[in-house]
């Protein structure tokens, strides 16, 4: 018997839900609901089957703590395990690796996974500032204008990125150009039936210096979810299953500002641990899908999970078709890109498409060439945690 | 400096072990924290030190800067996530590597962000914003106020 995660676990059920810009009427509650149902039922299980649930706990704002046993509440699903995985956009993929943990200790059989947001125009929204008082960002951060979201301090990531390796817009748009192609053949992206040039992606608004806007994600409301099972209970699953063969979650920093050197991402460690355990290398995957909030979010999780040297992944990105039917299928169901962000329900729809992918099932996206072995990562803060995650279908156990 | 009443812009919420560092720079003097154990410079203030293999509890002390550094990386802002940046589009966010070796998060002004590039040396200036706050921001080296 092995002595660590590889095959021991598979995902066997999802659920997504498709991101629009707004969902009036629906809270994050019921749109976690709705999905989970979904996971559950692709999955051929009953309420009472899921006995394990990991959660996000940006549900938690406002709720008064306690979202897991409300969400459980909700829905009617009443586990024997169950726990949060606070990790924003690195989130999923943690998730399937503790789910994946959890069922080959006995500490469950079937465990639900799973996050959303909500937009409602009629709602009002969380205040911008945190409620804690955390020194690093309101005493040192929000009283210099920080850019909505993300943007500004991947826009910084990129500056300096530019400074020390070059890779402008004009390099850094194959990807948005790429990802897009793969969103038009996808019914359940959110830009599905717009499609996009290079030259799109440079004239399009500047939002924070060099980040224009094509390059960034745009926030959504949806939820995804996926249920997790231990190999030896995959025969009662109606679909193929998608075993996890390794993985890991790094952090190099908690902001960006302070530590180390900003244009490395912190998946590097994780990389190394997801394909030791798999026993593969880079070379060996066959698709994947990275964690895409920004083009440079993209760039440097290539170079850190090995792909590529660091400082070379505008060039590398030239020099392969990233599309679905290409030479490297990347974020293959669009990526968050085009395909949209639901807050971290963005990072678990790489994961489910992932498993989509492995079980043959992608419908017009469909990767043509083999999708026994595909590299997913997920990605936190600001270049703050990054999540590597190694699926395989059985013919690449 | 406008009235406390008209500046609109969020301001720190310091806590008791943040509080020198605004009293400083009221005084203006930028400070950051050094390790009497091990010697780490600190920045953002803490009450332990982030060393590789110190455990220091209250072993940091405040040390003046030169407010001579860098510019690490910076952005131009187009998209305030507070609505009170909105006038001063377009505006740079920067990281400043100061020359003892520690970084912050602040705004460049006092020129034409066209002409900012990463590892241009900056001298930081003073914002007195309120009567009861000054913020830190960084100017190009060559400048005169």
């Amino acid at each position: 018997m092995a002595d660590n995660l590889r095959g021991a676990a598979a995902i066997v059920g999802i659920g997504e839900l498709k991101p629009e810009r707004t969902r009036p009427g629906r809270d994050a509650m019921s749109l976690l609901a709705e999905a989970s149902y979904l996971a559950i039922q692709d999955a051929g299980l009953t309420k009472a089957d899921i006995d394990g649930m990991i959660f996000d706990p940006e549900l938690a704002i406002g709720s008064g703590g306690g979202y897991v046993p409300k969400m459980a509440e909700y829905m009617g699903i009443y586990p024997t395990w169950a726990t949060g995985c606070d990790a924003q956009g690195a989130a999923a993929v943690a998730m399937a690796l503790q789910a994946a943990a959890y069922v080959d200790a006995g500490l469950a059989n079937y465990v639900l996974c799973g996050m959303s947001a909500a937009i409602d125009p009629d709602v009002p929204r969380r205040p911008a500032a945190p409620a804690r008082q955390e020194t690093a960002t309101t005493e040192f951060q929000v009283p210099f204008g920080p850019t909505v979201g993300a943007n500004g301090w991947y826009a910084m990531i990129a500056k300096r990125y530019e400074a020390l390796y070059g890779a402008t817009v004009e390099k850094r748009a194959k990807i948005c150009v790429d990802l897009r192609y793969n969103a038009n053949h996808n019914p359940m992206a959110i830009w599905h039936d717009k499609p996009i040039t290079i030259e799109d992606v440079v004239n399009s608004r500047i939002v924070a210096d060099p980040l224009h806007l094509l390059e960034c994600v745009m926030p959504c409301a949806g939820g995804c979810a996926f249920v997790v099972t231990r190999a030896d209970l995959v025969q009662n699953s109606p679909h193929k299953p998608a075993y996890v063969l390794g993985g890991g979650l790094g952090i190099l920093r908690g902001n960006l500002t302070h530590v180390g050197e900003i244009t490395e991402s912190p998946v590097g460690g994780a990389a190394k641990k997801a394909f030791a355990m798999s026993g593969y290398g880079p070379k060996d995957v066959q698709a994947m899908e990275i964690y895409d909030s920004f083009t440079i979010t993209v760039m440097c999780e290539l170079e850190e999970s090995g792909f590529c040297e660091k400082g070379t992944a505008a060039d590398w990105i030239q020099e392969h078709d990233l599309t679905f039917k290409g030479d490297m299928p990347l974020n293959t169901h669009g990526g968050q890109l085009s395909y949209g962000q639901a807050s971290t329900a963005g990072g678990c729809a790489q994961v489910t498409e992932a498993v989509r992918q492995i079980r043959r099932d992608g419908g017009e996206h469909q990767v043509p060439g083999p999708t026994d072995l595909i590299y997913v990562t997920g990605s936190g803060g600001s270049f703050s945690q990054q999540s590597a995650l190694m699926l395989a279908s059985d013919a690449a156990l | 400096m406008v009235t406390d009443g008209e500046y609109k812009k969020p301001l720190p919420m310091p806590s008791f072990t943040s509080r020198p560092f605004w009293d400083a720079a009221k005084d203006h003097r930028l400070t950051f924290q050094r390790c009497r154990l091990c010697g780490t410079n600190v920045f953002y203030p803490r009450d332990v030190c982030p060393g590789p293999d110190c455990f220091g509890v209250g072993t940091l002390d405040w040390v003046v800067s030169s407010g001579k550094g860098s510019v690490y990386a910076f952005t131009v802002s187009y998209q305030p996530a507070h609505p009170a940046f909105k006038e001063d589009i377009p505006y740079v966010l920067a990281i400043i590597a100061l020359e003892e070796g520690w970084r912050m998060n602040s705004n460049i002004v006092n020129g034409d962000p066209a002409e900012i590039a990463i590892g241009m040396p900056v001298e930081v200036v003073w914002d007195d914003v309120t009567s009861e706050f000054t913020l830190p921001k960084f100017q190009l080296a060559d400048r005169t106020a």
